[in-house]
Formats: C-alpha cells, structure tokens, sequence
C-alpha cells in the first residue's frame, strides 16, 4: 500500500514538500521493519547473530536471507523450543565490508551475548567473521559461496560451510555442460577470488573431457559494459562460455553475450545461475544452463522443500524463497536442529551434534564433513526457461539433472591442508 | 598476445567507438550544464539511473519503446527543471561547491526515493524485438542494439549542436556562457536559459538511462559508475565543449577497448591514465576553453 502511495505522489509532480514527505514514509518504512522487532533482549533465550549485508549491491539476498533466517527460528520456537527456551535472531547489517561485519560480531558476542553466528555473503566478509568467531570460540555458519575458510590456515573446529563452494557447483555444471556440448571452453572471469575458484572448479571437472581452453578474458569486478571484452571470445570460436562471475555482472554479461548473438555460436553457462537475477534480466536469460543450491519447483519431489516453501509463501503474498533466501533458511535452521538433538547449547556439544546428524531442511537430506565441515549436499543443474513455457512468473528454471550429494565433488581434506 | 587477427582488431575498433558514443552521450549533459552555469551537478548519475527508471515505468504503462524514449528525457528535464528552480537557483553566486554538494546530496536521495518506490531489486528491461540480434558487419558479428546507439546519439548531438549553434536561443545561450553580467545589462533574463541548460542536460542524462537500460541491469545504484566515466569524458574533452565532449567519448571508447583487447585487467584504469595524460599535457582538457564550442 504505501509503495503506490509513493507512486502516486512522485508522478503529481515533485516539490520539496513531496520529497520529504516521500521521505519520511520511506523512514516509516524502514522503521517497522520485521528484523527489529526481535531485537529486545530476554536472558533465557538462545540468541543467533545475523550479520548480512542489508545495505550494497546485495541488499536484496541479504533481506531474503534474513526473512528465511527468521522462519526457521519461528518454526524451532513454535515446535517448543530447546524444552521450552525459545530462539532469537539478531539481524546486523555488514554493509558488505569485512571490516564492519567484524566488528558487528564482535558486538554481537560481547554485548548480545549472541551463542552462535551465521551469515554474511562475500568470500572476504566471510574470512573477517570466522576470525572473529574462532578467536572467542563460537560456533560460524557461513551461508556464502565461497569455501576459503573451510581451507586449513583459516578453518576451526567452530566453523560450518552451509552453502556450495566453487569445486561443487562448477564442477556439477562443468561435468554436465562439457560431454554435451563441446570441448573448446572460454572462460569470462570477474578478477577476484570468487571468479578465479570458479575456474578452477570448472578446469578441475574438465579434464575428465578433455577441455580446451581457448580463451580466458578476465574483467574488473562490477563492469558495466562488457562489449570490448566478448568479440575476443567470439573470435576464438569457442563450444562453450563460462561466465564466472557473480551478481549484476552475471547480469549485465549474459544480456550484452545475448545482444552480441553470441548463444547461437556457443553455450552459456554459469557456474551460480542466480534466481534473483534471473526474475530481472527477463529474456536474455533464456537457454542459459547453471548450477543452483535450490529452485522451489523441486517441492513436487522432496516434502521438505514443499514445507519450507509453504513456510514462506504464507508470509510474502504466495511468491516463493529463492535460492540465496535457502541459504539463510539452512545455515540458522541447521542449528538449531543441532542445539535440538544435542539438548544443550554448549558449544562443543553442539559441534558433535552437527558433525554427527543428517539433516533434510529444504531440499533433500545434507551433511557435514567432518575435515572441514562443508556441508554435502545436492547441486541441481538448471535452464533458464522462455517465457511462453513458464507457468508463472517465478517459474522460471528447468531442472535438467542433479549432481548428487557425495563427497567426490569436493577437493579432498589434504588438498585442503586438513590432516586426513 | 596470440589470436589477434586484422578483424578482430577492426572489430574491437568499432566496438570501441560505439562504446566512446555512450560515453559521449553521458559526458555532453554534464559538460553541457557546467559550461553554461559552472554547475558541476554531481546527481547526473542519479539523472541517468531515473531516466533508466522512468523508462521501465513507461514500458509498463505504453508497452512502447519509442513512446518512452520520447518521454523520458521530457519526464527526466522536467524533474530537473524543478531542481534547478527550488534547490540551484538559491545557492548561485556562493560558490562552486554549494552545488556541487548540494546535487551530491541529491544523487542519494533520488536512489533513496528508487529504492522505496521500485525496490533494490533489479527491473527487467528488454531490448526492444526490432532491435534485437546481430548483424554482420564485415568483420565479425556487432549487436544491432549498439548500431542503432550510435545512430541515436549522432542524432542527438546534432540536434543539440544546431541549437546551441543555429538558433537565436543558442545565440543567447552561448552568450550567457560567456558573459553573464552583459546579457543581463543587455535586458536577457539569464535565470531562464539556466533553467532550461540544466534542463536541457538532465534530459540529456535521462535519454543516456534508458538507451543504455536494455545492456545492463536497472538498479538503484547503476548510475554511481556512470558519474566517474562522464567526469572523466568532460574533464577529457574540456569543461563545457561539446565538440570536446565528443572526441572524448569516443576516445576514451577506443583506449579502453584496445586495451581490453591487450590486457584486460587494465581496461578499467586506462580511461584514468588516459585523463591523467591528458591533465598534464593540457590541464583544461582537450577543447577546453570558455564558451560551449571551444
């Protein structure tokens, strides 16, 4: 109601008067926000920290992650609670920078008294909260896509890996895109350490085909105009294109490749193929082929996702979570499921329960392994889909295969610097 | 580097100069506005990205691409007419860092305004069907998109040339530009032409957000990229040069695309060192100099 409100005013014509009063119901807003409303303190309750980036260019996941964080603690406290002790989730935002989500978690042990962390959704981000968690000895479920922690120099017993990493994703597409659809490979790759661990997932899985790399064009992290960078892959007749990147630059690549004519030569790929981008780039998205940890149209085979899509579709007007909403959903409902089989919230009691338990929250049963606790779990290989074969309008992958959990996929605990 | 052939370097040229002609097209509204107000209007990204808001917006109301590519920079010249009238005009003779702090402030505020009404989730825009594919262009395949950009902003930088330059309008305008003090003497309301030069520019701005909305995602923050690139573009070209901003665009175009074709990861500074070269060698730009055609 008041977005139209808004509207309505903006299009009158604007004056000052309009501009603050615009304003200051934006400042509404903002103000009855859902995240704030728990944030009063009760000594008894187990209280789980949130640290997301509401505010940058992942404004929008992060707020996706929160709402998903925060079902799974109404479901943990409606089903009773820990005997009776109920869950708490304290959202902060990090801004996207590592050094204010430091000190956020910081903030949030020593003032909050927060028992566990989960959060955050930048590979750097991530690395300043688990330096943190791990030097005060708490529990870190990090929901973001990169698995530089679950490396030797930075992992702790304290630290969990909800979300897929580089090797799994690109690896389950690589191995499902390279028999089908050729061997000469082209490589775009946003210049920075998610982009680089994307091509290595993706060489890694290639070699088993046999790949030939043809050409690797690397770009600035959030380019905007990608036309100097595509006729040097055009030009090297390339079978397959993997754009590692991430975002608005996964974006903005796939509508300038579409613009160039460039999915008639050749097959585009992603290693994350992102459902919030995908609602946004319409139909230059069409036949692109990705890796996702989730798309709500499994519910018609695995029970769990029906039930934590239900969750939430009664709460946001019947649209469904995404994928990256899944990861806040998982990394806070993970564990609590612990705290539950462990009957306690002592750290390392918890720690064995999460190492030990199976657990099926959304989309088939996961586990954690236990060298560097990356959690196992499926990874399903997706197409865009055209408009005219979509049942609505968030219907819009096509689930072409399912790269099973197993441990395979994963770099091995000694590739890692984990002793066996 | 291997694999460089003849055509892809002619390829790569034409791809930078239809890169430089985008660039033209968010250089000229900001040179334009300081040329004629010494205004440096620090929103013209958040003009840009309204533009490109405008323009999903009246696909969704006309489902007409060329109804709202006439519309928008109307909308858009409009909304900074406003600003012009109300929050520039009370601080000119104060300094040039009053509006420039002022329209700083206001880039925030407008994709502050974005996010409440559209959300911070990206809009959908496509590029219109008769525009769509790519067609060859002797050397290899160029999206038909980006030829009809070039053509548009041809289009526009001529309109916007006999203007300045054919009409008694740009007569006054030109004059305004170079002495304020006499046009006023000789009767001339020069409040009014500002009003319409900064109209003028942020239509101008409004117009490069849509025609660049169908290559990219339209978010609330897409026009803070925008800025540094038509700073650098009028800073290149000389304050306030239409022709300067012109050859700039299209040069710093060609620099990056050439360097993107070489070394990629370079691509972004080389339009920097470009403009520092440029700061050395001739601190006022390339065609800077008072009065708009230099």
């Amino acid at each position: 109601m008041t977005e139209t409100m808004t509207t309505k005013k903006v299009n009158k014509g604007i004056s000052r008067r309009t501009l603050l009063g615009t304003a200051a119901a934006g400042a509404a807003v903002v103000g009855t926000s859902p995240f704030w409303i728990n944030i009063a303190k009760a000594e008894d309750k187990i209280r789980i920290g949130f640290p997301v980036p509401l505010t940058g260019p992942y404004g929008s996941e992060a707020a996706e992650q929160a709402r998903c964080a925060q079902i799974a603690v109404d479901q943990f406290n409606k089903a009773g609670g820990l005997n009776g002790r109920m869950a708490e989730l304290l959202v902060r935002d990090d801004k996207l920078k590592p050094g204010e989500a430091a000190t956020r978690t910081l903030e949030l042990i020593e003032k909050d008294k927060a028992h566990f962390i989960s959060g955050s959704l930048s590979a750097s981000v991530q690395l300043s909260v688990n330096a943190v968690t791990k030097a005060r000895g708490i529990i870190y479920v990090s929901i973001s896509q990169s698995d530089a922690i679950n490396e030797a120099a930075d992992f702790s017993p304290y630290t969990f890996h909800e979300a897929l990493n580089p090797h799994m994703t690109a690896g389950a597409v690589g191995r499902y895109v390279f028999p089908k659809s050729g061997k000469r490979v082209a490589f775009l790759i946003a210049d920075y350490a998610y982009g680089h661990e994307m091509v290595r997932g993706f060489k890694r899985a290639g070699e088993a085909s046999g790949i030939e790399v043809v050409a690797e064009v690397t770009h600035p992290l959030a380019t905007k105009d990608y036309s100097t960078f595509l006729p040097r892959i055009q030009a090297a007749k390339p079978d397959v294109l993997c754009l590692c990147n991430f975002g608005y630059d996964q974006l903005n690549s796939i509508k300038q490749a579409t613009g160039f004519g460039m999915k008639q030569q050749m097959k585009l790929v992603a290693p994350a193929l992102l459902y919030n981008q995908r609602l946004a780039g319409g139909s230059a998205y069409d036949g692109v082929v990705g890796g996702a940890n989730y798309h709500w149209t499994i519910e018609d085979k695995v029970a769990s996702a029906k039930a934590f899509n239900d969750l939430y579709r009664a709460g946001n007007d019947g649209a469904p979570p995404s994928d990256y909403g899944a990861y806040g959903y998982a990394g806070v409902g993970g564990l609590l499921e612990a705290v539950k089989a462990a009957g306690t919230i002592d750290t390392n009691k918890v720690i064995e329960a999460m190492e030990a338990m199976k657990y099926d929250l959304y989309k088939g049963t996961q586990h954690y392994r236990k060298c560097d606790h990356q959690s196992v779990q499926d990874v399903f290989i997706v197409e865009s889909k055209p408009e005219a074969e979509m049942a609505n309008k968030f219907d819009v992958f096509k689930i072409l295969d399912v790269d099973r959990a197993s441990g395979d996929s994963l770099r091995t605990c000694s590739e890692l610097g984990h002793k066996a | 580097m291997s694999g460089i052939t003849f055509d892809l370097f002619v390829l790569q040229l034409f791809t930078g100069l239809a890169m430089g002609s985008v660039y033209v097209l968010l250089g000229v509204g900001l040179s334009l506005i300081f040329g004629m107000l010494t205004v440096v209007n620090f929103a013209h990204g958040a003009f840009y990205m309204v533009g490109a808001y405008m323009g999903v917006f009246l696909m969704g109301v006309t489902g007409n691409f060329w109804l709202s590519l006439i519309g928008v920079p109307l909308i858009v010249g409009t909304l900074g007419l406003v600003v012009e009238r109300f929050l520039i005009r009370p601080l000119y003779g104060r300094g040039i860092d009053y509006p420039l702090l002022l329209t700083f402030g206001l880039g925030y505020v407008f994709i502050e305004i974005i996010r409440i009404i559209f959300g911070k989730e990206g809009q959908v825009f496509d590029t219109p069907d008769i525009l769509l594919g790519a067609v060859d262009i002797g050397v290899g395949f160029f999206p038909l998109y980006r030829i009809f950009l070039i053509g548009a902003v041809a289009v526009l930088i001529f309109g916007l040339w006999l203007f300045i330059e054919r009409t008694s309008f740009g007569l006054v305008i030109r004059a305004g530009a170079r002495d304020p003090e006499i046009v006023k003497v000789l009767g001339v309301d020069v409040s009014k032409i500002w009003l319409i030069v900064f109209g003028i520019g942020t239509g101008v701005a409004g117009l490069a957000g849509i025609l660049y909305a169908p290559l990219q995602g339209v978010i609330p923050e897409m026009g803070v990229s925008v800025l540094v690139e038509a700073f650098v573009v009028t800073v290149v070209g000389g304050m306030g040069s239409l022709i300067g901003a012109v050859v700039a665009g299209l040069l710093v175009g060609v620099v990056v695309a050439m360097t993107a074709l070489f070394a990629p990861h370079m691509a972004e500074v080389s339009m920097f060192a470009l403009m520092a070269l440029v700061l050395l060698v001739r601190p006022q730009g390339l065609f800077g100099r008072a009065g708009l055609m230099g």
